[in-house]
């Protein structure tokens, strides 16, 4: 799967992200500087985390409004894949690509340390290499991570399965229903906002976050 | 708006009598009052380093694996695989007591572009900090306010903040220390200098806007704090985190062409210092036009733009085919880019605005006229070594170990560690809290890294020479303990007023204890910081010789950490006397803080961290932890903390007290995790290092050698308390 990274200005974990892919599929990513509009060729577009226009609006919103935002609509619109990882996360939200919202996290302090998913789904392109029911490690580091939606909301992405992970233990940030992940409805837009790029090498502390990006790889 | 120039006017801008008599002999002339801005802050503490330089020149600055020592934006090590490393610590401490947010913000910000000045990108932060007691209702809101700032600047820019250290105590109520760390990696054969040459290249600025914001900064930065200090609070800058990461990636872009002649940040006296600095290095002379200067307010007289610290900008000295270039890169980043001067023969700074000539200074005599003291110095009184025997143990062993464990100064630091981002890169191998040193690999490479903060500010002042030689031989130790050979330092001398002789001589007997150290471990200067006056209403710190250090792996894999692995035998390498002079366990059990320090053998500290070392390459070693503040049974402690496996361990020599064989703070010693201890203590025998089985890891409890037996949970559990309960208390002031 051809695989490009949008790089908003501020974005600052984009070689990480580079680094998984390419390390999955062999491929080097292209990176797609945010005031480009043609993303012919991509399969999966990925939007990594960051601090996009240092998030001095709403986390997210402004880069939800750059011009690379349309041709990635119309990514959307054609059934293309869009993963998108903490500030990725909360500019898909921001862009009305993925329901809910990202609010500060409940303790009001940013949060970097470990936490545990849950897995739940594995029949999605991204999910395939892990089991349903699963738990895996993965890094989270944000200030605004805790995911709010109204209550409708939340029980039709449930109803829907349209949940990708949750927090397993601990509901750190505070997050509704402790909701990690969520998928748009055709299954094809993930945003969540751990950072499974982060764990894809036992050198630095282990492999948990490699399936999501064997699994791209391999589709 | 412009005030007459005269002495009183000189000494409001921390100029004395004879240093103002100097300028109007350089000057043949009343200097204007933007000159008499520039001579201050050029001849202030702070850039001058008057009062240190003569005693800064004794430290060990040479070593094969050198590029560049002291004297450029950051020093410069080669690491291997064609690569430099650049890095420097710097202190924020005056800015972080008034406001301290954006006092430790802008300490980051500026500490990362002294290093991707030099053409590095930066790959880690590290932090030294020092509070007032806890119990000081002011202190909760500067640690806050403080972990905030390097977390909100660190996180946002994308450079993961991966180890430092906090200690707490009285002496620093009214003066915190903030010292930052930025360590970055270059191609060794591209790295950007400051000299500027070329007569006729544009003088470009890059970068935010200038305000109003930090004028005099450095000359506050050179004074004692008071009551009134409070006032000072338009003096601090403030950063954003969002342009400096702009400010990396245009800079590292046009650093890739070869567009620049010569780089400098605009840090510490803006763009006085910056121009001064690259003109004089260069031999040239240079005319700024601020006309030209991109201003984020209106009305700015030439004085306020020449002294003004507004953050995230850079002066470069380009090529002039170059220039088109450049400012698209600059462009694309949606940066200022300006031409504000060119580089001229006159070995003058001159500087225009609005059509008049409001500076026009000799380079030379600016630079090498600078004010230099040697200052009169009082040795420390030494204390006396005290005897262990004749100090009652009123607590035990079990009781002992977790009130040292919940203590400020040894508590877990996960509270504040948690609010860094330690990932983004993703290259951290050893996070905070899993080994002693940082380690962060190179992208692409095997090769990693190591990177720590040392400083026992109780042993300084009990016996600088000895502190300061200590607190280089731990950062060489930490470095030694995840399997890295250690290749140089930065230093951050924080000391008090150097115009009391007791305080200069705490300063020159750290220098001296320093480079000893230096000597002996080969492990030289290359970059540095002073920060002096840390007093308030006349009360000085404790003298805080902060020592950033760095090694290097050839393959990250072989890194060990702390955390303790089951069923191995625990050896501890190095000789246990039982020292319990200026101990943590004589201050939070005993409550007294006296005696001679612990001292360091360089020739023994050598031997056993080499020994170490080649084991831990050798792959024999499991774990390692480096014995400091608290001592042996604090160190095991830790290493079953960090994994949650626990240990048996074994009595001690009849011949030692317990409490001073177990707390005692002996230097140059390790605890390993090792396979097989009779065969590892035969190798270490023959290599000459003293080493001693003292028990076997297993099982979830920590079991003493009285008997005495506590789980690792309870050991966590009073290990994690301190911070969240102090900080989230409802006394918040």
């Amino acid at each position: 799967m051809k695989a490009g990274i949008v790089v908003f200005p501020g974005i600052n974990r984009e070689r990480d992200m580079a680094i998984a892919l390419e390390q999955s599929s062999g491929e080097k990513p292209r990176m797609v500087w945010h005031k480009e509009t043609d993303l012919s060729g991509l399969d999966l577009v990925v939007i990594p985390g960051g601090f996009s226009f240092g998030d001095y609006l709403r986390c997210g919103a402004m880069a939800a409004r750059s011009p690379v935002m349309t041709a990635i609509h119309a990514h959307a619109a054609r059934g293309g894949y869009i993963l998108g990882v903490c500030n990725g996360f909360q500019i898909l939200t921001e862009a009305g690509l993925l329901p809910g919202a990202l609010l500060r996290n409940a303790s009001l302090r940013f949060l970097s340390m470990d936490c545990q998913l849950t897995v739940e789904r594995a029949d999605t392109v991204f999910t395939k290499r892990y089991q349903k029911g699963q738990t895996f490690r993965s890094v989270m580091a944000h200030g605004d991570g805790n995911f709010f939606a109204d209550d409708a909301t939340l029980d039709r992405l449930e109803g829907e399965g349209l949940v990708a992970f949750r927090y397993a233990g601990e509901n750190l940030n505070g997050s509704a229903r402790a909701i990690a992940g969520v998928y748009s409805p055709n299954l094809r837009v993930l945003g969540l906002m751990p950072h499974p790029e982060d764990l894809v090498d036992p050198l630095m502390g282990g492999t948990d976050g490699k399936p999501l990006f064997d699994a791209l790889a391999a589709a | 708006m412009e005030r007459d120039v005269n002495q009183a006017l000189a000494r409001e801008f921390g100029l004395n009598a004879e240093e103002y008599n100097r300028v109007l002999e350089i000057m043949g002339r009343t200097p204007s009052f933007t000159e008499l801005g520039v001579f201050s802050v050029m001849w202030s503490e702070h850039c001058s380093y008057k009062s240190s330089r003569v005693w800064l020149k004794q430290l060990p600055t040479k070593a094969p694996w050198v590029i560049h020592g002291p004297g450029e934006n950051a020093g410069v090590v080669a690491i291997g695989d064609g690569l430099a490393a650049i890095f420097k610590m710097e202190s924020h401490n005056h800015p972080s007591f008034i406001e301290p947010y954006q006092g430790a913000a802008t300490g980051v910000g500026g500490i990362l572009r002294d290093v991707f000045t030099m053409g590095a990108r930066p790959i880690a932060n590290l932090n030294a900090l020092r509070f007032g007691s806890p119990d000081n209702a002011r202190t909760r809101r500067i640690v806050d306010g403080v972990v905030r700032g390097i977390g909100g600047y660190g996180n946002c820019v994308g450079v993961p903040t991966v180890g430092g250290e906090i200690n707490f105590h009285p002496a620093y109520d009214g003066n915190p220390l903030v010292n930052a760390m930025t360590v970055g990696i270059a191609p060794a054969d591209r790295i950007f200098l400051s000299a500027a040459a070329g007569i006729g290249n544009p003088v470009v600025y890059v970068g935010s806007k200038t305000g109003r914001d930090g004028i005099h900064g450095a000359t506050m930065a050179s004074a004692e704090f008071d009551a009134n200090s409070e006032e000072k609070r338009p003096t601090v800058q403030v950063g954003d985190p969002f342009t400096e990461k702009l400010l990396i990636e245009a800079c590292l872009e046009l650093m890739a062409t070869d567009a620049i002649v010569a780089i400098q940040d605009m840090g510490a006296a803006g763009l006085t210092s910056s121009s001064v600095e690259m003109a004089g290095k260069g031999g040239v002379g240079i005319e700024l036009n601020l006309d030209n200067v991109p201003a984020r307010e209106t009305g700015m007289t030439a004085y306020e733009f020449m002294l003004s610290e507004s953050q995230e900008r850079m002066l470069m000295v380009l090529k002039p085919e170059r220039e088109a270039v450049a400012r698209a890169i600059f462009e694309k980043w949606d940066l200022d880019f300006s031409i504000i001067g060119h580089i001229t023969d006159t070995g003058r700074i001159t500087v225009r605005h609005q059509g008049e000539i409001k500076a026009d200074i000799p380079l030379a005599p600016l630079n090498d006229q600078a004010p230099l003291y040697t200052r009169p110095t009082v040795e420390t009184p030494k204390q006396e070594q005290l005897n262990a025997a004749r100090i009652e143990d009123r607590l035990g062993l079990t009781a002992g170990l977790r009130k040292l464990l919940a203590c400020p100064d040894l508590c877990s630091r996960a509270w504040v560690w948690d609010q860094y981002d330690s990932t983004v890169g993703g290259q951290t191998v050893k996070r905070p809290g899993a080994a002693d040193a940082a380690v962060v690999k190179l992208e692409g490479l095997k090769r990693a890294v190591a990177l720590t903060t040392d400083c026992t500010p109780r042993y300084c002042l009990a016996d600088p020479e000895m502190g300061g030689m200590q607190a280089v031989a731990e950062a060489w130790r930490n470095l030694t303990a995840v399997g890295a050979r250690p290749l140089a330092i930065t230093d951050n001398m924080n000391f008090g007023n150097p115009e009391k002789p007791e305080i200069m001589g705490q300063f020159a007997a750290a220098i001296r204890g320093m480079a000893a150290a230096c000597e002996a471990l080969d492990f030289p200067v290359v970059s540095g910081n002073v920060s002096l006056y840390n007093e308030t209403e006349g009360k000085g710190i404790l003298p805080t010789p902060a020592i950033g250090g760095l090694g290097v792996l050839d393959d990250a894999a072989q890194a060990v950490g702390y955390g303790l692995p089951s069923w191995l035998d625990i050896v501890v390498i190095g000789k246990t006397q039982g020292w319990l002079g200026q101990s943590l366990w004589l201050r939070e059990i005993n409550g007294r803080e006296d005696g001679a320090p612990p001292p360091v053998d360089l020739a023994v500290e050598r031997a056993n961290g080499d020994f170490v070392r080649a084991r831990i390459l050798a792959g024999e070693i499991r774990a390692c932890h480096d014995v400091s503040d608290g001592g042996l049974l604090v160190t095991v402690a830790e290493m079953a903390m960090a994994s949650g496996v626990g240990a048996r361990l074994s009595a001690h020599p009849r011949e030692i007290p317990g409490h001073a064989y177990w707390f005692g703070e002996d230097q140059g010693r390790y605890v390993v995790a090792v396979p097989d201890a009779a065969s590892f203590i035969r190798a270490s025998e023959a290599a000459g290092v003293p080493a001693v089985r003292i028990g076997v890891s297993g099982g979830g409890d920590l079991t003493l050698p009285d008997g005495g037996t506590i789980s690792i949970e309870t050991l966590r559990a009073d290990h994690a308390g301190f911070f969240p309960a102090w900080m989230n208390g409802d006394n918040r002031s």
